[in-house]
């Protein structure tokens, strides 16, 4: 059954939903403002039976990640920007090895140390692959405290299915707001699908083997490498989630993820009161990000507005989706700046008029 | 119906368990809330803020643009935050620690004793208590019943401070009324 309705943070929403999504193995090493989320689970993993490491540094946490998945466990870890920065070559190697578990960022300013406030300027590093390779990372962006909750499920599940890594990006805002959150029910790990190819024991069975280092002769690395990638084209077939609010009579639609998209929505309220018109188009995965829908959309209007908590990053991949189909105008803040309703819709009424005073055009 | 209220004040003073308080009460009542506290790199005695905003219909933003009510705590919170409520908007003001009035001609404001109201029934710490009845009693937000129940939901095991808490959120309630 699912939960009744709770008023818990977003740190805390990540980590019930985790256990009721059937992570058991959970390891972390502290940073603000993500905090709430292993202090959470110190308390919690004990109680069902699960296992909570604060490891010596953010790189021993993402290996031990890897070792918990390849035993077959569904395991997580948390961190902020800087941390997960160090988690990079873990995730790369989790990637190469294909090995599920979900990597938790809410993001705070950067770049370096920057600072504890709310920003989401790690788009490139999430959906780019920090790490080297020729990898991908699933990217999911909750909207707010509901989705974090659903998408943490998610995360597992596509983890589990397509053996990725998966993130989930937030943001130091979403994690300290609370709201009310009603969890999906707890899963039956006796439920999920078998895994073939964890390392739980050879007794009875032929031994197998994971590996990171393929230097076979014969293309092994070539070979493992277009294996990888048909398996991110299904993933871009099947997993691409968005959300769209429009109206027929909309000049311009507005996109933004994850908080800026909360704040966008509010200034698009305010702004059709006005009767400028103005509809959102909000993507949940980053990676693989909804650039047919984007472009099919951007086509019945002639402007579309990128509003983002970074100085410019997401806005590539509208470029990439929308080309020249319409104009498209970019406003965006560095680290630090939680912006208002009422500056996004300063931003939407110069882009509506053209005239560059809140925000800048692009050049396609 | 949409309310956003700012409470604002020196850490230890209550201000974020005020949202607390206020954000369970109107869940429990079945509306939408979202309360999104400050965090900065603060320490006990620097500032404290939070943000609570309630509504019957789905909420976009819990960032509010210009909160509907200001609670003011201290001096520096009256400062800080005045400029941004919005025209015609409500300020709170703990008149224990904060003379003056708002310098602001297009706002009404309330002026609530509120150290002197819960020393007056017995429970000198429940000062916030106080303030988050008057608030809810002055905003029609939440009845008595509800607020109390906000609180007992907000202050979860903490059963002991139940009943004075109460009774200072009760005095809140017949300040808002009676203006005394």
């Amino acid at each position: 059954m699912p939960s009744e309705k709770m008023l818990m943070n977003g740190s805390h929403v990540v980590a019930e939903a985790a256990v009721r999504a059937g992570c058991r193995y959970y390891f972390g090493y502290p940073i603000t403002p993500q905090n709430e989320l292993p202090e959470y689970l110190s308390a919690r993993m004990p109680e069902i039976g699960g296992t909570f490491i604060q490891g010596e540094s953010e790189i021993a946490s993402i290996n031990m990640v890897l070792g918990a998945s390849v035993a077959g466990g569904r395991a997580m870890t948390s961190s902020s920007s800087p941390g997960v920065s160090l988690k990079q070559e873990g995730i790369s190697y989790m990637a190469g090895m294909e090995l599920p578990g979900v990597i938790i960022n809410m993001m705070r300013g950067g770049p370096g140390l920057g600072n504890i406030a709310p920003s989401a300027a790690d788009y490139f590093q999430a959906t780019r692959g920090g790490g080297h390779g020729d990898y991908r990372t699933p990217v999911l962006a909750p909207g707010g405290s509901q989705e974090l909750a659903d998408l943490t499920f998610v995360a597992f599940d596509i983890a589990d299915k397509y053996r990725t890594p998966v993130m989930l990006l937030g943001d130091g805002l979403m994690g300290q707001v609370m709201e009310p959150v009603v969890f999906p029910d707890f899963i039956n790990l006796e439920d999920l699908p078998k895994k073939d190819w964890i390392l739980d024991g050879c007794k009875g069975r032929e031994p197998r083997a994971l590996f990171s280092l393929l230097l076979g002769q014969d293309g092994q690395l070539y070979k493992h490498n277009l294996h990888l990638q048909e398996k991110y084209d299904q993933i871009t077939a099947n997993e691409l989630r968005w959300e769209t609010k429009t109206q027929d009579e909309d000049e311009m639609i507005i996109v933004a993820y994850g908080t800026a998209a909360r704040i966008a929505e509010s200034a698009i309220e305010e702004l059709r009161a006005e009767g400028l018109n103005v509809g959102l188009f909000r993507p949940i995965t980053l990676w693989p990000y909804p650039m047919a829908a984007l472009r099919e959309l951007a086509s019945k209007v002639s402007k579309v507005a990128v509003f983002e908590l970074s100085m410019g990053q997401m806005v590539e991949d509208v470029v990439l989706s929308v080309g020249d189909r319409a104009e498209i105008h970019f406003y965006g803040l560095p680290g630090g700046i939680i912006p208002t309703p009422a500056d996004v819709a300063d931003f939407l009424r110069s882009a509506s008029r053209g005239d560059g005073k809140v925000g800048r055009r692009i050049d396609v | 119906m949409i309310t956003r209220t700012t409470f604002a004040g020196f850490g230890g003073q209550g201000v974020l368990l005020m949202g607390y308080i206020l954000s369970h009460g109107a869940m429990h009542k079945g509306l939408n809330i979202t309360y999104f506290p400050s965090y900065g790199a603060e320490m006990r005695g620097g500032t404290a803020n939070c943000t609570v905003t309630v509504s019957d219909k789905k909420i976009a933003s819990p960032v509010a643009s210009n909160p509907d009510v200001l609670v003011a705590m201290n001096g520096p919170s009256l400062d800080k935050f005045e400029p941004t409520i919005i025209k015609g908007g409500l300020i709170f003001l703990n008149a224990s620690l904060i003379p003056e009035a708002p310098s602001r001609t297009d706002v009404e404001y309330i002026q609530v004793p509120i150290v002197e109201l819960a020393k007056e029934v017995g429970n000198a710490r429940g000062a916030n208590m106080v303030m988050i009845g008057t608030v809810c009693a002055k905003t029609g937000i939440l009845s008595l019943e509800e607020t109390i129940k906000g609180m007992q939901a907000a202050m979860k095991g903490k059963d002991k401070f139940f009943g004075a808490n109460e009774k200072a959120i009760e005095r809140g309630f017949a300040f808002a009324k009676d203006g005394r």
